[in-house]
């Protein structure tokens, strides 16, 4: 028990600042985004594990001689009055620690749900009553605006791609079409329950460097895969064109067009929960383009299972700690 | 008959255009005379149109937040929260963010990307 606690507590330190700073400044996520995109989920949902788990297994150690026995004698305490003089301040105030920062991720989790839910609603009213349906089908709108913005809004069936007229009129047929395959893949990939996720995460926790940081790859990532969606059919020049002529914001100033601000192509910021695909960071932007621009080749396949192989790993290990003794003994 | 999907977009359109505050029945009037905006038919979502059903409709957008009512005559005359413009406006930013320091993200990407590639780039967008 004492061991395991120390174990866990290492781990949920590691996870939380080392391990989400070298990751976020290594090169080879671009090379690979869908693997790196696991890690990052591996490594979030490890590092809460790890840190409730590292509370509830100390605060528990008087009373158990594992997870399970300890709940047991824990709620023995709770609801059958049985003596708590085995439980010292530092194990209470642990076990209450723990309690309340599960409460507190799943209560963020859901808060941040339903405010992105209400700003979806109302952004679609408005799309309803502002933007015209286009002639691409049914999924696809056109918002009377100057500046060239493209951006996917989820809803399920009700998910709708929508594209500016300036937009329009700025890009080629074949970048259009790039652009449009672009948002389709955010949509059909599910990536905002990604975004949404790990938006959760940044907010439940905004001091600890690794929630920034993993959403900060994450919304890189997404686009990332929904470049390479899009370069399963558009040639690389359409597309790296697209995303030059969306981020500049305005085609008109030829300067702007190498500017590479407001990428519309982009993703999500943190203080925007509903917002669908929109802002992103600069960063971005260039990153995704040095990566069309100098291609590098993905990462081989030993490589790739080795880091799959670390994902599992991830979870297995403190999921075991946790369990495997109670579950034996 | 349309839909009050439809309808509520008509009403949003009227009350857009308009100066001023109307009333249930002289948006009902409007809707009634509209024409199509292709195929150029009267009354294509107005036509017989019952006062109550204008009602809903404005309720609805009320209830949206779209539209306020003046509460002080009887009838009571409606209009729009927010320009057409302010709304777009509104979408925009929750798309965009806010808006960012051009020169200094310019600047962060001229720092980020190789010669070699700024080059390739300047090529590809046909400038050289």
């Amino acid at each position: 028990m004492f061991w395991t606690s120390y174990f866990l507590a290492v781990l949920a330190i590691a996870l939380a600042w080392p391990v989400p700073i070298l990751l976020s400044r290594a090169q080879w996520p671009a090379r690979s985004p869908f693997t790196a995109m696991l890690l990052w989920q591996a490594i979030a949902l490890a590092g809460g594990l790890s840190m409730i788990g590292a509370m509830l297994v100390y605060g528990l150690e008087p009373v158990g001689d594992n997870l399970l026995s300890g709940l047991r004698a824990l709620a023995g305490m709770a609801f059958n009055n049985a003596p708590t003089t085995d439980l010292g301040f530092w194990h209470i105030f642990a076990l209450s620690t723990a309690a309340l920062l599960t409460a507190h991720l799943v209560f963020t989790l859901l808060l941040t749900y339903y405010k992105i839910q209400r700003q979806r609603r109302r952004h679609r009213e408005l799309l309803d009553l502002l933007a015209s349906p286009s002639s691409d089908g049914p999924g696809t709108m056109v918002l009377n605006v100057d500046s060239p913005v493209a951006y996917c809004l989820p809803g399920g069936a009700r998910s709708v791609t929508v594209l500016s007229d300036g937009l329009m009129a700025a890009l080629e047929p074949d970048e259009l079409r790039a652009v449009l395959i672009h948002e389709n893949a955010h949509l059909s990939q599910r990536h905002h329950l990604l975004l949404w996720a790990f938006a959760a995460w940044r907010q439940a926790l905004p001091w600890l460097p690794t929630t920034r940081l993993a959403q900060e790859s994450v919304n890189s990532l997404i686009e990332m895969l929904a470049d390479d969606v899009a370069l399963k059919t558009e040639s690389k020049t359409t597309l790296i064109k697209a995303i030059a002529i969306v981020a500049s914001g305005s085609p008109a100033t030829p300067a702007a067009r190498l500017a590479f601000v407001e990428p519309g192509l982009s993703d999500v910021d943190a203080s925007q929960p509903g917002a669908t695909g929109g802002a992103g960071s600069a960063g971005t932007t260039a990153s995704r383009v040095s990566r069309l621009l100098s291609p590098r080749p993905p990462l081989s396949e030993p490589l790739r299972a080795a880091v799959l192989a670390c994902c599992a790993l991830l979870l297995a290990l403190p999921t075991a700690l946790l369990l495997v003794p109670g579950l034996l003994g | 008959m349309a839909s009050l999907g439809e309808l509520e977009r008509a009403v949003m359109d009227l009350l857009w255009a308009g100066q001023e505050a109307a009333t249930a029945n002289t948006l009902r009037d409007l809707l009634a005379q509209s024409t199509h905006p292709q195929d150029g038919t009267a009354g294509h979502v107005g036509k017989d149109l019952a006062v109550t059903t204008v009602l809903t409709v404005l309720s609805r957008l009320e209830r949206k937040g779209l539209v306020e009512r003046e509460r002080g005559t009887r009838p009571h005359r409606y209009q729009a929260v927010s320009s057409r413009a302010d709304h777009t406006a509104e979408l925009m930013h929750e798309v965009l963010g806010s808006a960012p320091d051009r020169e200094a993200v310019l600047a962060r990407f001229i720092g980020s990307v190789t010669d070699n590639e700024a080059e390739t780039l300047r090529k590809l967008l046909g400038r050289s």
